[in-house]
């Protein structure tokens, strides 16, 4: 029962960036929806690794005798991370262009682009 | 000559990323020579990937394994999956590479002089490197975390390629923004998806994940995310409202590469369906959601283009109106695929029907946004209230937007209409209604293009267009290079459904062979 | 033969056809060519009648843009309203369409 609650935390942070995205209006706030899947995204890889015994693969410094994970997820979600900061800087840049533009940052006038 | 051919895999993708890196440096010492260059690097890709298709059509697709050696790996422990990243081309893959590599080309020669004026060229000209690098990567590879990489790589530098003018109004930095929000969703849940593979499964390689795939509850869900956030990436009907935004603020020839960019995303749609799940999901529904999201975007898209004022707009809701196409015949591929007998008598033909039109959707629809930045480039406006009497002035740029004008109508002999002939007849077994509403439409789409060339063309000069002359000959060079491509597939589209779409669409359908080039290997 | 491409129904040559539309049209300007006797040029024959106004100037009688189809979208304003409407241009929006796709899709993925 206590090993799901990585997946439970994955599908809240998932369902708290899908609130954010659809509910807020702030264009910053935005961004921080998308990271917050992003986070979840990565929480869910970060589970998958993990196996009951196992140490994390570095192999210098493993213990004898003992199982080291296949490093694959964590792997896999340094790469997302990484993308994930690019994604960020880029998302908050434009954020940062559109208020210097429009001079505001509300969805709900961010859009003169329509129909 | 052998050696280029056995890398050539690496060295499309390695040619453009490289140069995009190396694009800063050569724009600090040489502005000038700086768009040839870029243009000698996407010429040399482009004649790479027509070598290396030339190979994959004769002998068969193609692996290649980074990092060397065979496809497979065995761990100490015993355990042989294959591990490291594979590109796997097969004959799907190499006819969309082909696409990306002309049209990443034609937008460099076309860019010469439609951006001379622009500053920053260097930034422009590596990340619109980069895209044709991302498209590449999606299109070949072989992992489908690769994949992941992939999209995220070109759907960052198209966002910047988008916002790229926004030095004087807001408009593209809003595009952009909307793009990238639209984007990461679809990107994270892409990795979701490969999340709930690798939980399941332990192993990235598509072909492996399709020769163990089970279909189970969570490969359900991974299926729904996957087709979901693609056909939404390919902009369908209703999650269709990014591409306008998108396809108007961007840089005529950046628009054209989009096309191809989300056509990328709509080959990873079939891949997901056909190599990834094939029989094992349920093609019925899957394959009705498929052709519903198509007639949608179809008649919606088609529908709110009349409408519209400012041309790139129009004819980017062309673009998702054009995309319905595409799915329509696919998705009646995918209905029957589990139907043998319904599959040889009108799928594979709708299917063939509809990868063609992949193809000429990208030559016809990249031409006429190439058209439209000729406007924009001497009138500087997108205002088609704004725009009249410009046949007077601009004689070629008027010739290849009847051109265009005419494939996307489906007016023989272009090669829009053999395309859309063979959805009509095919699906015409399937479902009369359906190839009715795609006859529809394709009226629609005739008459909304009779309003833009009736608005921007014809009546007489305009007081303020006195002094409009013809466009720059790099930027009629790519015009008519697209014209000729489509002029030529109209005349000939037999030879190209038999030597370039046919073997396409067999290895869409054939999933054992899919999954034995790689597995053979281990 | 070369340009024939089978279309799940039938054939389709675009070669032949642009023969026969060569054809045609060359039927077409010999016949026109013939000419008709009762034309007479410079007279008030060729000139358009607009139940008897005067013609008005090209440069002004130009239709732009937003007028063509008036009379399309003013029949179907009860498609094109709700329609319009939905195109809001929000990008709150934009995600909540993706997310109500994607509920759809897993009911009716889940249902069958």
């Amino acid at each position: 029962m206590i090993g799901n609650f990585p997946y439970v935390a994955v599908a809240i942070l998932i369902g708290l960036g899908f609130y954010t995205l659809i509910f807020k209006k702030n264009l910053i706030k935005i961004a921080i929806g998308i990271t917050l899947i992003e986070c979840g995204a990565n929480l869910f890889l970060i589970t998958l690794g993990y196996r009951k015994g196992s140490v994390a693969p570095i192999y210098t410094q493993a213990p004898e005798g003992m199982n080291m994970v296949l490093p694959t997820p964590q792997a896999l979600t340094l790469t997302s991370i990484v993308i994930g900061v690019a994604t960020t800087a880029l998302i908050l840049s434009i954020a940062m262009i559109i208020y210097k533009k429009y001079g505001t940052i509300n969805t709900d006038e961010v859009r003169r682009l329509k129909e | 000559m052998s050696s280029i051919l056995t890398h050539s895999p690496a060295l499309v993708m390695a040619l453009p990323l490289l140069a995009a890196f190396l694009t800063p440096v050569v724009g600090r010492f040489n502005r000038k020579i700086l768009g040839w260059f870029i243009s000698a690097i996407l010429g040399l890709t482009l004649g790479i990937t027509i070598l290396m298709a030339i190979q994959i059509l004769t002998n068969g697709s193609m692996i290649y394994v980074f990092g060397g050696g065979d496809a497979g790996l065995t761990l100490p422990s015993g355990y042989t999956v294959p591990i490291r990243i594979i590109f796997h081309i097969d004959g799907m893959g190499i006819f969309m590479g082909l696409i990306t590599a002309v049209v990443s080309f034609l937008a460099a020669i076309y860019s010469l002089s439609f951006m001379q004026k622009e500053s920053g060229l260097e930034k422009y000209y590596a990340l619109l490197l980069l895209l044709a690098t991302g498209m590449f990567g999606m299109e070949f590879t072989g992992d489908i975390f690769n994949f992941f990489v992939f999209l995220e790589i070109a759907s960052i530098s198209s966002v910047a390629l988008i916002a790229f003018r926004s030095n004087f109004s807001g408009e593209p930095a809003e595009a952009g923004f909307k793009y990238m929000v639209v984007s990461s969703i679809s990107a994270l849940m892409v990795l979701f998806a490969i999340g709930l593979f690798y939980g399941q499964y332990d192993v990235l390689n598509m072909a492996t994940i399709a020769s163990v795939m089970q279909f189970t509850q969570l490969d359900k869900i991974a299926l729904i995310l996957l087709v979901t956030v693609l056909s939404m990436k390919a902009g369908s009907v209703p999650m269709h409202m990014w591409t306008p935004d998108a396809y108007s603020e961007a840089p005529a020839a950046i628009t054209m590469v989009l096309v191809a960019a989300s056509q990328a995303s709509l080959y990873a749609l079939f891949r997901v369906c056909f190599s990834l799940y094939n029989i094992s999901l349920n093609t019925v529904t899957i394959g009705w959601i498929i052709i519903i999201l198509g007639v949608l975007s179809m008649f919606i898209g088609v529908t709110m283009a009349i409408i519209q004022k400012d041309i790139k707009r129009l004819m980017a809701y062309h673009a998702i109106s054009q995309t319905g196409y595409m799915l329509l015949g696919v998705g009646v591929g995918l209905a029957v695929l589990a139907n043998p007998v319904a599959l040889n008598s009108f799928g594979i033909k709708a299917m063939e029907g509809s990868i063609f039109h992949i193809m000429n959707h990208a030559m016809y629809k990249g031409l006429l946004f190439l058209t439209a930045g000729a406007l924009f480039y001497r009138t500087g406006t997108r205002d088609l209230n704004k725009m009249g009497g410009l046949a007077n002035n601009m004689f070629y740029t008027t010739i290849f937007f009847i051109i265009g004008a005419a494939a996307i109508a489906g007016i023989p002999p272009f090669n829009g209409f053999a395309s859309k002939l063979m959805i009509y007849e095919s699906v015409y077994k399937f479902n009369p209604l359906l190839s009715i509403i795609a006859m529809l439409v394709s009226i629609l789409t005739l008459a909304s293009f009779v309003k833009v060339f009736h608005s921007a063309f014809l009546g007489p000069k305009l007081e303020q267009y006195k002094k409009v002359q013809e466009v720059p000959k790099s930027m009629l060079f790519a015009m008519a290079t697209l014209a000729c491509i489509i002029v030529l597939f109209g005349l000939f589209p037999d030879v190209i459904v038999k030597n370039l779409v046919h073997p396409a669409v067999m290895a869409l359908i054939n999933q054992t062979n899919y999954t034995a080039t790689i597995l053979g290997g281990i | 033969m070369i340009g024939l491409l089978e279309t799940g129904s039938g054939y389709w040559n675009a070669i032949t056809w642009v023969i026969m539309v060569i054809a045609v049209g060359a039927a077409v300007i010999w016949l026109r060519n013939h000419g008709e006797d009762k034309y007479k040029k410079d007279t008030d024959q060729t000139k358009p009648f607009l139940s008897g106004n005067p013609e008005i100037s090209k440069e002004d009688s130009h239709v732009s843009a937003s007028h063509i189809y008036w009379g399309f979208t003013e029949a179907l304003k009860h498609y094109y309203q709700p329609l319009i409407k939905l195109h809001t241009g929000n990008i709150n929006d934009y995600s909540g369409w993706i997310v109500l796709v994607m509920a759809i899709i897993f009911i009716v993925v889940g249902v069958s």
